[in-house]
């Protein structure tokens, strides 16, 4: 039984990982920008099909084709921060929440256009092809790679917050944007900076993904709703909430698909809604 | 966030302007008659399609008039109205696969609606602003897992399919037979004008002003005695209750229900519409969706793909007409011709 729950939880695990890589960037956007982002998952779904393309479809090498699905979601995100997001910062949330709704729809309609409608599943790198036995139990290479990935992503996103000179100056707008500027932050490169970074760090969910999720032109509109429960769970704008709430999601996830198959997605929006009323500012909020 | 901001009033510009908003009522007076006789001639020389059309966009504009009482006068965004829609469409379908009277359906799929939104709204209202927001988004998502899920009942990602277009019946009265569009047509456009009465009869009430006055100062309203919480539940309810009767109009339309119609995506349908046509008028959401069937009706002609410049209008309008197209042509254009010639 406890092999079981240990097995479970690994696997519910993995999925951790893509969520926290999703909702990291989220949180972070919201954190020191002060947008919610709709259109977060979509850029989830772009490092998902850049990296279909340049893996699955020219062949290219699998590390070099996630770096290059980093770096071209990068540049559309930075596009769009300079050219809409940065417009919307100060306007009321129905606004920003329907103009990056907006965007989803682009991209939604953009990927189907040159992808086409269907979903798609591209071979795996032969390097993590294989089981690992893990307590009696075949457990995919693929996801420990997944698992360690995400880990060590959160430990990087720690020591880049906490060590660096660009760390210090994101928490020090995060706090009070004015009093940043006034100390000679610049604000607008700043904000440009961070949201290429959540971009990427989307893609890097996505592209990671590509090998055993399915990659269909609808992931970017189921992730970033997952993305938001986590969130909300974890508090807006806080990280370490974040990267606990996605741990919550996954692995309640895992265990709801296995102990009650038809309520699994109903369990997390009743999780949502019980952290809203009883404290809504999130497990991990000020 | 700040509150959202009202629109520059017409009054207090001195007698020209009294001159003017007079002289605008007229005009939308006029406008609103000729619109009413265009909408009741419409089968004359409409074809099945846009009558078809037509029907969706009345739908819709219940819809989101409902969800304006709760953004636009409340104060308050729901994300998750597509659940309150989607419980008036099920029960509406229930019902009619039982019982085939067209209107028991509506009464159904109305009171569904507004019982969700009354039991929700109570744990809603307590929170503003994002919080208010994420909470109705996940009641949303809770209702479209069910539709989803709970086959014995819904019929789970199949939907309830088979929905006859049953006929209109006040039993040992009149029975009017639904088949022909041009029949049911009716049956939606009187229902949704009595809805549009109903709700300008509301915001113009003193509950409507009070509402406003909670949007742009809670606490001047509270300190004058009176409970907002339950002024925002019942605008809540009342918001389900329209999406309810909105939604309880599809089954018979398109035969079948199924859940995608309480999807998160489909709770931003009547979000995207009001803010299109302006959420500080009445007839912003009316406008909002015959623009929205409009705009998708053009697109389709030329490409399959009409979403990437739906999605480009949506995000044009934010940046440049954050008002809405309504605030947009009684504020910027109407003034430009009764300045020149004012009207008697």
């Amino acid at each position: 039984m406890l092999e079981k729950l240990i097995f479970q939880s690994l696997i519910g695990l993995s999925f951790s990982m893509y969520l926290w890589l999703l909702a990291a960037g989220l949180t972070l956007v919201f954190g020191v920008l002060g947008v919610l982002n709709f259109a977060h998952g979509s850029l989830f779904m772009l490092g998902a099909y850049a990296t279909f393309t340049l893996y699955g479809k020219l062949g290219l090498n699998f590390w070099l084709s996630i770096a290059l699905s980093l770096i071209s979601v990068g540049i559309i995100g930075a596009i769009l921060e300079r050219l809409f997001i940065r417009r919307i910062y100060d306007i009321d949330l129905a606004y920003q929440l329907i103009l990056t709704f907006g965007f989803i729809l682009i991209f939604d309609d953009l990927v189907k256009m040159v992808w086409g409608g269907v979903a798609m599943i591209p071979p795996m790198p032969r390097f993590f092809e294989g089981n690992l036995s893990v307590l009696g139990r075949p457990f995919p290479i693929y996801n420990i790679f997944i698992i360690v990935s995400g880990l060590a992503v959160a430990v990087i996103l720690w020591l880049i917050l906490e060590k660096t000179w660009w760390g210090r100056m994101i928490r020090a707008s995060a706090s009070d944007r004015e009093m940043a500027s006034a100390i000679g932050i610049n604000i607008p490169i700043l904000f440009t900076t961070v949201f290429v970074f959540a971009a990427m760090l989307a893609a890097l969910g996505g592209a990671l993904g590509t090998p055993v999720r399915v990659v269909a032109p609808g992931i970017g509109t189921a992730m970033i709703i997952q993305a938001f429960v986590i969130t909300v769970i974890g508090g807006l704008g806080n990280l370490k909430g974040a990267f606990v709430g996605a741990l919550i999601v996954g692995i309640l996830t895992s265990f709801g698909i296995l102990l009650f198959p038809v309520f699994e997605l109903f369990i997390i929006f009743v999780v949502m809604a019980i952290v809203l009323m009883v404290k809504p500012e999130g497990l991990f909020g000020k | 966030m700040t509150p959202l901001p009202s629109p520059s009033p017409l009054e207090g510009e001195g007698r020209k302007g009294e001159i003017a908003n007079f002289a605008m009522m007229k005009l939308k007076a006029i406008f609103f008659a000729a619109l009413i006789l265009f909408l009741l001639l419409l089968p004359m020389f409409a074809g099945k399609y846009l009558l078809y059309m037509t029907i969706h966009i009345l739908i819709l504009s219940v819809f989101a008039l409902g969800f304006n009482l709760l953004l636009g006068y409340t104060g308050l965004l729901s994300f998750g109205q597509a659940g309150f829609f989607a419980m008036g469409a099920y029960a509406s379908a229930k019902i009619l696969l039982v019982i085939p009277s067209l209107l028991l359906g509506a009464i159904a799929g109305m009171i569904a609606g507004g019982i969700a939104a009354l039991i929700l709204g109570y744990l809603c209202v307590r929170h503003t602003r994002i919080y208010f927001s994420m909470l109705t988004l996940s009641f949303g998502m809770m209702i479209y897992s069910i539709a989803w899920k709970w086959r014995d009942v819904t019929g789970g990602d199949d939907g309830l399919v088979g929905i006859p277009r049953a006929p209109f019946t006040i039993p040992g009265i009149l029975s009017i037979n639904m088949t022909p569009m041009e029949n049911y047509y009716y049956f939606v456009l009187v229902i949704s004008l009595l809805a549009m009465f109903f709700l300008y009869k509301i915001v113009n009430s003193p509950f409507g002003l009070t509402l406003k006055g909670i949007r742009d100062s809670e606490n001047r309203v509270s300190f004058a005695g009176i409970s907002i919480r339950n002024y925002r539940l019942l605008s809540f309810t009342i918001a389900g209750l329209y999406a309810g009767l909105a939604g309880s109009m599809v089954p018979p339309l398109e035969n079948t229900v199924t859940p995608p119609l309480a999807h998160w995506t489909h709770s931003a349908e009547p979000v995207m519409v009001t803010l299109l046509g302006g959420i500080h008028t009445f007839s912003g959401p009316i406008v909002g969706s015959i623009l929205f069937y409009l705009i998708k009706d053009i697109i389709v002609r030329y490409t399959q793909y009409w979403l990437i410049w739906f999605g480009s209008i949506v995000v044009f309008l934010v940046l440049v007409f954050r008002g809405g197209i309504v605030i947009f042509f009684t504020e910027r254009i109407w003034p430009l011709f009764s300045h020149h010639s004012p009207p008697p």
